[in-house]
């Protein structure tokens, strides 16, 4: 029998070609993407937004460890992410004093490697709040993240020496010793150092899934009773856990102490822990790429939307509940169900069923959008209106309503009919 | 002398409306298990319908249909939004509100605009009701009394002497039994969700002049809610109504003390020169509910008065 | 004579007025087979989870070699080579067959919470996952996803994962619960080969699987132990047919097998 056994170690999992499609060629695909952007001579309007992706990836990618892996949902993420990002800050500070002065150790650590005071900030953060937080999974996890985020957010207000009051804390990347020729000073050589923390901090978060205990954090989000059963206190593996995804929620905010040079109280409140909740969620929690999605497309919106619309957090609202109604895998979801479908036998008819809903979608979404817009319009009192493809729309004009009404009714009908055709099959 | 006396009365209405806020999403949490994270938003719904009744009527119609129709939306929102989300469990039910008080908070800025609107007390309550130590008292602040009081006895009323108000007690305890009692539990559920908002709008329409009306007014009382609903515990109205209460008169004690940490830590050497010593005790006001909410869940997680833990 | 792998001493366990457990005391030896049976409302899932620190014990003792684990976290009791099935297959049904095996032996081999190893390159830990699917015949089905896996397999797995950690007293709730004939016969036969030299306790209502199994038997009525001893005394026993109405009596009284 042992003979058996341990030939059929090699049967047991994905064999070593397989582990390399599935494990190190997206890894190496992520690390030429970084590497090749700035050869496309991308502007500083592309630069900044690059390193603000950078940025919200690895946040997301933190976040995702405690929602999507670990079954928590926290409504206070930032408190890690603004911490960490505070302890970078004042290093920064010392590294700069250090440099003007006499010295000492923060005379020889380099900016570059800041986001490692981060990490350390953020796991020691999660290392503090996380022992009373992760007795319970679930709604009390949720409500003390809440609570907690409240109560950290106020003291960051109230305690200006360390947090800096409403302006917040700056510091100078220009200082200390330089690491790989990057004085960090041009905007292209702060992309380098956002991209490699980048590929670091999505290197880490995916070898933490590969562990005992990032295995053990799945094992205690689907069945905590039975983690107990085989020797493991589910209230550690989630402590763990959190301190961890605190630690790379401080690797986001040390990376971002680099890039922006400032942080406000702001980063700690409830908006940026919401907004992470978001991108994680609309990327899809239950994927490894999801998060990634889900901070490259919000950053993407924060930053070019808010400049064609004002209405932009309303759409990002109803993404977020539409993702949340009719797709829980979120973008990845969305993905890995299209190319799933479109190999597989019965892809003619997959095609043709999803070209039906996409094309309701379309048209919801022309009625919503313009719905959206002439709101906004109407809303800013500034006699302005909304004029899709030289079409003039007012809002009390009969051809608005029309253009609002029609694709609306018509694609909500579309969908149904769909769906009605999907159930008549099965 | 003053100080307490006002303090008294402004903490327990500012408590009773925490409740009248707090009161419908203690029922939707304990019979659906749904942690309504737009509980809030229906309140600044009602806030700003019956400004805008108000302005093209006037305020004793907004008194009784702006509940009303915040009630109808809640409904709308339970029966197309909230019962598709019910199958994947209540983390999507929690996010689905999340997101849903995203949209509200936007959408009243689109139709409201995104600063305060002037809703005001209605001109038959906007005088001085008496005087005492020598400050006036306004009237609207009984007006809010009474009908908080009156909202409690109806409340009461119906849970304890109604058909209607048995079977949601019973479902208060054991959400899984309604169904075995052969009721439509799809049906009781909008109805509780949109009962429930219809208190949050009622709280609207009261608080909304007591108060401020302006779209940041969900964002501020959201978390209070839950905290109300969380410390009270879960299926008691009593434990909410206690919360609320206890934290009205915190709060509002809290602003009225003038005093700093140095006052009081002063033996300990804290002086009043330090950064921890200027702290005032009125600053910390705000941070007082979610004080309570952290110590509770570690300590007591059944919340006061609750019958099962969350 | 040696340590009891198990020894409950006079233990109770109260729900409020309701009084489930009323002083059951049994010794179980090392390598015993024991099985507890009883009516339904006896208190055999209650006695269960007091054992596996399911519950805490209002009164009494419970002794796993002799030391004391009454009202220990499950966990601890775990870890002291005490392991548990349940009645309603508790599974990760997230995970493939391998990797639900894969948890159940992690802490055993002391990879305990280790953030540092990948879980891939633990070969050790692999040669013991492929000896445990190979000793229940669930290797074919390794990269399944458990949720997909038949009943009857489910059950097996839970089982295996059961037996992962290595403890060397194992407690079954209801393992065949559910099952066909054939399909309780082959569960029989693994549960004799899975168990070889190890303490089992076992709660079944399948007499045939109790008779086939047991060296020694309990018989649990509210709460209370009534008769222990071999299947043989246990037929005999007026108490035991008192105990039993109808059919079950019959089954206790026939040949069972």
């Amino acid at each position: 029998m042992t003979n058996v056994a341990v030939n059929s170690v090699n049967v047991l999992g994905p064999s070593g070609s397989q582990k390399f499609m599935r494990r190190i060629v997206p890894l190496i695909a992520l690390a030429v993407v970084l590497a090749v952007i700035p050869f496309f001579g991308p502007s500083r309007t592309v630069y900044s937004l690059m390193s603000a992706m950078g940025v919200n990836i690895v946040f997301a990618m933190s976040y995702n460890m405690l929602l999507g892996r670990a079954g928590l949902l926290s409504f206070g993420h930032a408190v890690y992410f603004g911490l960490g990002g505070y302890a970078a800050v004042h290093a920064m500070g010392a590294i700069e004093a250090a440099s003007y002065g006499e010295g000492g150790f923060w005379a020889s650590y380099p900016v570059f490697f800041l986001p490692v005071i981060g990490f350390a900030g953020g796991a020691l953060a999660g290392a503090i709040i996380g022992w009373p937080s992760c007795r319970r999974a679930g709604t009390p996890f949720a409500m003390i993240s809440l609570g907690v985020a409240e109560l950290i957010a106020a003291a960051g207000f109230m305690f200006g020496s360390i947090f800096g009051g409403e302006e917040g804390i700056s510091g100078d990347r220009m200082n200390g010793p330089e690491l790989f020729g990057l004085s960090l000073g041009p905007i292209d050589e702060v992309y380098w150092f956002i991209a490699f923390w980048t590929f670091i901090g999505v290197l880490g978060t995916y070898a933490f899934t590969r562990t005992p205990l990032g295995k053990m954090s799945e094992a205690t989000r689907d069945n905590p009773e039975r983690v107990e059963f085989v020797g493991y206190d589910p209230q550690k593996v989630r402590y763990l856990v959190f301190i961890f995804s605190g630690g790379f929620a401080g690797l986001a905010g040390g990376m971002a102490a680099v890039n922006y040079e400032i942080f406000t109280p702001e980063a700690l409140s409830l908006v940026p822990s919401g907004m992470v909740l978001l991108m994680a969620y609309i990327g899809g929690i239950r994927y490894f790429a999801g998060p990634i999605m889900g901070a490259v497309l919000l950053t993407y919106m924060q930053s070019m939307m808010s400049d064609y619309s004002e209405a932009w957090l309303l759409y990002l609202g109803l993404l977020f509940i539409a993702i949340v109604m009719f797709a829980p895998g979120g973008l990845a979801g969305i993905v890995v169900g299209l190319f799933n479908g479109l190999r597989g036998e019965g892809a003619g008819e997959n095609f043709r069923r999803w070209s039906v809903q996409i094309a309701g979608i379309v048209l919801i979404m022309i009625g919503l959008i313009t719905l959206v817009e002439v709101s906004v319009h109407w809303s800013n009192n500034y006699g302005e209106v909304f004029e899709p493809f030289g079409m003039h729309l007012p809002h009390d004009g009969v051809l608005t309503w029309a253009v609002i009404f029609i694709p609306f009714v018509a694609g909500v009908g579309i969908l149904r009919m769909a769906h009605k055709n999907k159930e008549g099959q099965a | 002398m003053e100080t307490i006396v006002f303090s008294l009365l402004n903490g327990v209405i500012y408590g009773l409306l925490l409740f009248m806020l707090s009161s419908g999403l203690t029922l939707i949490f304990s019979m659906m298990g749904v942690l309504n994270f737009a509980h809030a938003s229906f309140y600044m719904l009602g806030a700003y319908f019956a400004y805008t009744i108000s302005e093209a009527s006037s305020f004793w119609l907004a008194l009784v249909f702006a509940p009303i129709l915040v009630g109808l939306v809640g409904a709308l929102v339970e029966k197309y939004g909230l019962r598709t989300v019910h199958v994947n469990g209540h983390v999507a039910e929690l996010l689905f509100t999340f997101g849903l008080a995203y949209l509200i908070d936007e959408v009243v800025k689109i139709v409201w605009g995104r600063n305060a609107v002037d809703y005001r007390v209605p001109e038959l309550l906007d005088f001085p009701l008496f005087e005492l130590f020598g400050a006036q008292y306004p009237a609207y602040r009984i007006f809010t009394l009474f009908v908080a009081l009156a909202m409690l006895a109806a409340l009461w009323f119906i849970l304890n002497r109604t058909r209607a108000g048995l079977i949601i007690q019973a479902a208060l305890s054991h959400p899984h039994m309604v169904g075995h009692l052969g009721h439509n539990v799809p049906r009781i559920f909008m109805t509780v969700f949109g009962v429930g908002c219809a208190l949050a709008g009622l709280a609207g329409v009261i608080g909304g002049n007591y108060l401020v009306t302006d779209p940041a007014m969900a964002v501020q009382m959201g978390p209070i809610v839950f905290v109300v609903v969380v410390v009270g515990g879960l299926g008691s109205l009593m434990g909410a109504f206690l919360a609320a209460m206890l934290l009205g008169l915190l709060q509002t004690f809290a602003v009225a003390i003038d005093a700093r940490f140095a006052d009081i830590f002063g033996w300990l050497g804290l002086s009043e020169a330090t950064e921890l010593g200027s702290i005032t005790i009125a600053s910390l006001a705000p941070m007082i509910p979610f004080l309570m909410l952290v110590l509770i869940l570690m300590v007591r997680p059944r919340g006061l008065l609750g019958d099962r833990e969350l | 004579m040696s340590i009891p792998a198990l020894s409950i001493n006079n233990l109770h366990k109260s729900f409020g007025p309701a009084h489930i457990i009323r002083g059951v005391t049994l010794d179980i030896e090392p390598g015993e087979r024991h099985a507890i049976i009883g009516p339904n409302g006896a208190g055999k899932s209650t006695l269960f989870n007091l054992i596996s620190g399911g519950y805490h014990p209002s009164k009494g003792s419970i002794k796993l070699r002799g030391e004391e684990i009454g009202g220990m976290k499950p966990f601890r009791i775990n870890r002291m080579g005490l392991s548990r099935s349940f009645q309603v297959s508790n599974i990760f049904s997230n995970m493939t067959v391998r990797e639900n095996v894969r948890c159940g032996v992690l802490y055993s081999m002391g990879y305990g919470y280790g953030f540092w190893r990948n879980v891939g390159n633990l070969h050790d830990v692999q040669r013991k996952t492929a000896e445990i699917l190979e000793s229940v015949d669930l290797l074919d089905k390794a990269n399944l996803p458990a949720a997909l896996l038949p009943y009857a397999d489910q059950r097996t797995l839970e089982i295996a994962i059961t037996i992962a950690g290595g403890a060397d007293v194992i407690m079954l709730d209801e393992p065949t619960a559910g099952m066909s004939h054939s399909e309780t016969e082959r569960a029989v036969a693994l549960i004799k080969q899975a168990t070889e030299g190890k303490t089992l306790l076992i709660v079944e209502h399948d007499m045939g699987v109790v008779f086939n199994l047991a060296d020694r038997i309990s018989v649990l009525v509210y709460g209370e132990i009534i008769a222990t001893g071999k299947p043989t005394e246990i037929r005999g026993n007026e108490k035991v047919r008192e105990a039993y109405l109808g059919d079950e009596a019959d089954a206790i009284e026939g040949d069972a097998a």
